[in-house]
């Protein structure tokens, strides 16, 4: 056995002699190779197999997300092959994994795709081969899409975002704050009579938005279109009792597109500004909702609903940020994208990672942040993000200072909750961010000072006094799963 | 009258705090330059929230870098519309922006009448809704009085 193996392996291997060869050997790692400006960079996260080494497993992804199979073909010379291959050209180990440290050994993968490889305009085809098989691949533990460099010849193929936040603000007539809204609570259950109320009542207490949650479509407690109906009346009538352009996002997610076109045209038939759709009806769905916004003039909210099945554990899956680039590309206005203080998972740095990638005109190289490349955004229009989750008002001068100014702050619990009822949890809520703006541009410290600013805006105002006196020591302090790797961070508090 | 929290309009970013006095408004006057923001003054006696194009009060000052000048601008603003609705923008020529970055209320009329919401019925349960200024039933001028 071993004569007539080591017969075999002496003679010199053809590039196409069939068999089994590795997948570095296939021209799937090359280290010297310089990135195209067109082409598409992956960084993968890759746990390898015991014994597999490092060039190994990241040829062999590069492989598997673009030409090769498992076993050598002669057909790929019927092909410019060369040019097809994906190359891993880069492999580094992960600060604190492997020998020594409680996580197996990681290392990132850094891997450049020919612009050829991807049809114009799809984020289906891309993700096909970025995120199609490979990730149920055996020569890998686990596997995790960290971030990816879009050439700006292919963001030039997606519309991106059917409004964006500039226009979004001219429409809406506000600026120089963050937008105000909340979601109907409960989620479930409401008539649409009920339904209706709540947004009224919101709305005209002061709140700029108010939301269907992600699962509220069409169900037998509120049909689709009673729903639509009353919220729209709600919003009417809001918008003349305070002279100011209203808004509630009527979720038009259904189970088919047709079904979703349908209620879209209704929404916009009323006279709806803003509908929108959960992640969960896949990324074809949502660019085609993305082009039927941009063509009438509607406002496109995302709720990422899904995301944390894959993006919450460190080692498999894929990072939020990808899921921003993603659906910039394909078109949304708002997306969910979190609150570093609230309920919900979200690390203070990923986090300005995630609302860089949606608001910046071109995003530098930032490690701490979660961001491998430079990336040119090619004038795609920015996505405003959306912070909703367990935020209160009394936290308004840390949200500020996390978030900016150009970020849709919901507050659902905060708003219905209050003691005093729903207008006045509004209320709260708007004097709040505005005593905090207009501190903010005056000059002064709201990360420390921002406790005494909403105190003294209570003395005046009443919903104020009583939200903080309810919520103003409510804090979620749990360590964050999904954090950087270059720099030891800590989920913000409340108390800070 | 208006029925909602304040009775009065909230459009502009600072509707829902107290009137903002000379020294507050001069802050934010010298926050918009800080920015390198224009800041432009405009005027309307038709406040309806999609009303965009209120009168300008001259043209933006791409070129006044100076608070206490602005300031007097707005003034002046002021006095010769007393019963108007004026508000201050600030403008960012930025590339990706080229939009307005502040807007906020500085005068009102003392009476705010408010708007009112006419329904027409159509089709099956579909309403078309009507938002108007109860001021705007008058011309131009002499809807909020002197």
């Amino acid at each position: 056995m071993n004569d007539i193996g080591d017969v075999r392996t002496a003679k010199i291997r053809g590039r196409y002699d069939a068999g089994v060869m590795e997948y570095k050997k296939m021209g799937y790692w090359q280290p010297d190779y310089v990135p195209l400006d067109t082409d598409v960079i992956a960084l993968f996260r890759i746990t390898p197999q015991d014994g597999v080494d490092a060039e190994e497993c990241a040829a062999a992804v590069a492989g598997e997300s673009s030409t090769a199979t498992w076993t050598v073909v002669w057909t790929d010379r019927l092909t410019a092959c060369e040019l097809y291959r994906a190359k891993a050209y880069r492999v580094d180990k992960v600060p604190n994994t492997g020998p020594g440290t409680s996580t197996p050994q990681q290392v990132f993968a850094w891997i450049a795709y020919d612009l050829d490889l991807f049809e114009p305009g799809s984020i289906a085809n891309l993700t096909a081969s970025i995120i199609g098989n490979v990730f149920g691949f055996k020569a890998v533990k686990a596997l995790r899409l960290e971030d990816m460099r879009i050439p700006v010849a292919y963001l030039k193929t997606f519309q991106g975002p059917a409004t964006g936040i500039v226009v979004e603000r001219e429409r809406l007539d506000k600026f120089g704050r963050p937008l105000l809204g909340a979601t109907t609570k409960p989620k479930l259950g409401l008539s649409g009579r009920n339904y209706g109320r709540v947004v009224y009542e919101a709305l005209k207490g002061g709140l700029d938005f108010v939301k269907d949650d992600e699962n509220i479509n069409s169900q037998p407690f509120m049909h689709w279109r009673d729903r639509f109906l009353y919220c729209m009346e709600a919003v009417n009538k809001a918008a003349a009792a305070t002279g100011e352009v209203k808004g509630h996002y009527l979720n038009v997610t259904a189970g088919t597109m047709e079904e979703m076109y349908e209620r879209a045209e209704f929404a916009k038939s009323l006279g709806a500004a803003i509908i929108m759709i959960d992640l969960v009806i896949g990324y074809t769905a949502i660019q085609s909702m993305a082009k039927w916004a941009r063509k009438n003039d509607v406002i496109l909210h995302l709720h990422r609903a899904g995301n944390s099945t894959y993006s919450r554990q460190k080692n498999h899956g894929m990072n939020f940020r990808v899921i921003c680039k993603w659906m910039r590309m394909a078109g949304v206005d708002h997306i969910h994208a979190g609150t570093v203080v609230g309920k919900l998972e979200g690390d203070p740095a990923m986090i300005a990672g995630f609302y860089d990638t949606l608001r910046e005109t071109s995003t530098k190289t930032n490690l701490e942040h979660g961001l491998f490349f430079d990336q040119d955004w090619a004038s795609l229009n920015k996505v405003m993000p959306v912070a909703s989750g367990g935020i209160h008002a009394g936290q308004m001068h840390q949200l500020l200072t996390y978030l900016g100014e150009d970020v849709v702050l919901q507050f659902g619990g905060g708003t219905i909750g209050h003691p005093m009822g729903i207008q006045a949890g509004a209320t709260a809520n708007r004097v709040a961010l505005e005593v905090m703006v207009l501190a903010r541009n005056e000059g002064r410290d709201i990360w420390n000072e921002g406790p005494q600013i909403l105190k003294a805006a209570a003395q005046w105002c009443s919903p104020l006094k009583q939200a903080i006196e309810t919520w103003g020591d409510i804090q979620f302090n749990y360590e964050s799963t999904d954090t950087g790797d270059f720099l030891p961070t800590a989920t913000a508090t409340a108390s800070a | 009258m208006m029925t909602n929290t304040n009775q009065r309009l909230t459009q502009g970013q600072f509707s829902f705090l107290p009137d903002l006095t000379d020294p507050q408004i001069t802050a934010q006057i010298e926050f918009a330059l800080k920015n390198n923001w224009a800041v432009g003054i405009e005027y309307t006696d038709d406040p309806h929230p999609r009303n965009t194009y209120w009168e300008m009060f001259g043209n933006p000052m791409f070129d006044l870098k100076d608070a206490v000048g602005i300031l007097a601008e707005i003034n002046s603003c002021r006095k010769t519309f007393p019963q108007h609705y004026v508000r201050v923008t600030a403008f960012d020529s930025t590339r990706g922006v080229e939009s307005l970055k502040m807007s906020y209320l500085v005068n009102r009329p003392t009476r705010e009448p408010g708007f009112g919401l006419a329904r027409t019925e159509v089709e099956g349960r579909n309403i078309r809704y009507r938002i108007s200024s109860y001021a705007t039933d008058k011309p131009e001028g002499e809807r909020y009085g002197q």
